[in-house]
């Protein structure tokens, strides 16, 4: 197997609603492969736009145009253009999961919700199921605390236990890239801290890519961060470069804090 | 001034309780004018002659069952026609349709809701069941079909733009997350937002059989109002009589005070039953609900 160094490449990537408010400009930027990957910046600034961009979840969206390119590679280091128009969006979509800011379950049983996309794949074996919803709960950190009550309402868990659930309903599919958009912007310091020690786990085997909802949050994960303002990457480098020593005066205004 | 004020105030609330109460009120005054006309029909006729397979008044033959076979063939017809096509039609309109076709549809379905049914009645007569004749080879068109085809017309409307509201209630972000993780928007249609719309849209179809079940007009002029009693699923195609019919064709020319007049009110009181029986199902399965969700909050 090859080692793939970038999992993802985004090439002079630009992007533009129909209403004209939010856009992107001509984005490029490598994303490595297990490892963390912090979009940060503030409100607007296309973090947002270009995370949704990578599973074309925009499709949905009013998107007038599109240009530039988006590559993912698969294992053996071949790159797809996932803009493409031979490709499979549900396929590309099964690769690279998302997670939201606010945890979406379904109105299902907790077993329910994580079945859902894998039985809607076509898997009908109930032991594949089983074990994938077990590994799928360890690897989200939530299996000891749920594992008592799968069938009862996915509802009734916590606000932290609810976002660990979609997690791990993302992980249901074996994804190869993992999309989070702020994901503990409702969750209470503890919650926060099991969804990031989570996540520290997961890079291991996937490749992550995260909104973080504070610049300390991006700070604490990174590592590999990204910087956006008004729809342009201004500066993109190695955690401890960028928020230690960073070379743009933008870059170090925010991160100081002097807007924001 | 002040004095005068406080006092309009006071008429208007009195007023206003009035009229809340009133409707109550007029609700059990028609029930239990219906029970003192109707209950007599059991003390002048026998029970056997109620339940007998013949309705035929002036001999005495007041047989109630190819009434209620003729109301239930026609309300099933109805049903099995409009709830597939309510539903689809709503899904259409809530999940699938772009904009524009949305904002033509949605006025289309309500003035359906609309049209009065001596109109579709009248539609029925003229170019529906002589069709359903041709095409069918029957001996004539005025049958249960066409009566459950223009039913099926009148309670299209409630089930589409019931079922719609349910379908827009449920959040547009189960549909993103459902997308995200792989899932077709048909597949999302189908095993997410109908099952999380499920009592919304069970709602609609109870309101909508509702409705077919007190409708009188349309098919007092499209069933042929013979009554027999429906055996098997041959007859659709023919000839029917409905409760309503019956009583909307016959008491008017009925002697008041008679056993024909009381069993025609028996009949009232039967349809009164059966239609809360379908509104307090329907009640029941939105308080279920509540229920839920407040236990849920709590």
């Amino acid at each position: 197997m090859v080692k793939v160094v970038n999992k993802i490449l985004i090439q002079n990537f630009s992007l533009n609603y129909s209403d004209g408010t939010e856009s992107l400009h001509e984005i490029t930027l490598q994303i490595p492969a297990n490892a963390i990957m912090v979009f940060f910046g503030p409100a607007g600034g296309g973090k947002s736009s270009l995370l949704r961009a990578i599973n074309r979840l925009n499709d949905l969206a009013d998107v007038i145009s599109i240009s530039g390119e988006i590559l993912l590679a698969d294992e053996n280091g071949n790159y797809l253009n996932i803009y493409d128009k031979k490709v499979d969006v549900i396929e590309l979509r099964r690769r690279v999961g998302m997670v939201f800011a606010r945890p979406i379950v379904l109105p299902l049983t907790i077993r329910g919700n994580l079945t859902y996309p894998l039985e809607l794949k076509g898997e009908k074996n109930k032991d594949i199921l089983m074990t994938s919803v077990e590994r799928s709960l360890r690897q989200a950190a939530l299996w000891d605390e749920v594992k008592d009550r799968l069938d009862t309402s996915a509802t009734a868990l916590s606000g932290g236990q609810q976002q660990r659930l979609c997690l791990a309903r993302s992980l249901m599919l074996e994804p190869e890239v993992i999309l989070l958009d702020e994901p503990t912007s409702g969750l209470d310091p503890i919650s926060t801290s099991k969804v990031e020690a989570t996540l520290q786990d997961l890079k291991q085997r996937y490749t992550i890519v995260l909104v973080p909802q504070s610049i300390q949050q991006a700070a604490r994960m990174a590592d590999y961060a990204a910087f956006f303002l008004q729809g342009e990457l201004i500066e993109f480098a190695p955690e401890n470069a960028l928020f230690i020593n960073p070379k743009d005066g933008r870059t170090k205004d925010y991160v100081e804090g002097r807007f924001g | 001034m002040s004095n005068f004020r406080s006092w309009l105030e006071k008429f208007i609330f009195w007023a206003i309780r009035i009229s809340g109460y009133s409707a109550i009120l007029f609700v059990i005054a028609i029930f239990l004018y219906l029970l003192r006309e109707g209950l007599p029909a059991f003390s002048e006729v026998p029970l056997s002659n109620l339940l007998s397979e013949r309705w035929y008044p002036n001999e005495d033959l007041f047989g109630l069952l190819p009434l209620l076979g003729g109301s239930l063939v026609v309300i099933i017809g109805a049903t099995v026609i409009a709830v597939p096509i309510g539903i689809c039609t709503a899904v259409y309109i809530a999940e699938v349709a772009p904009p524009w076709a949305r904002e033509i549809l949605k006025p289309i379905v309500e003035v359906l809701a609309g049209i009065p049914s001596v109109v579709l009645g009248f539609f029925g007569i003229v170019i529906l069941a002589p069709y359903l004749r041709r095409a069918l080879d029957l001996p004539t068109g005025l049958t249960a079909l066409a009566g459950s085809l223009l039913l099926a017309a009148t309670s299209l409307p409630t089930i589409v733009s019931v079922s719609e509201d349910a379908l827009y209630s449920v959040p547009k972000s189960f549909r993103d997350a459902s997308i995200a993780l792989g899932v077709t928007e048909w597949q999302t249609i189908w095993h997410m937002t109908l099952p999380a719309a499920r009592t919304g849209v069970l709602t609609a179809c109870m309101l909508g059989i509702g409705r077919t079940v007190g409708e009188t007009m349309a098919v007092l002029m499209v069933t042929g109002n013979a009554p027999v009693i429906p055996r098997g699923i041959s007859s659709l195609f023919a000839p029917v009589r409905t409760m309503t019919a019956t009583i909307a064709a016959e008491m008017g020319e009925v002697a008041t005070g008679s056993a024909h007049y009381h069993v025609l009110f028996l009949i009232g009181i039967t349809l009164f039953l059966i239609t809360l029986a379908i509104n307090l199902i329907a009640a029941s399965v939105v308080f279920r609900k509540r229920q839920r969700a407040e236990r849920i909050l709590s």
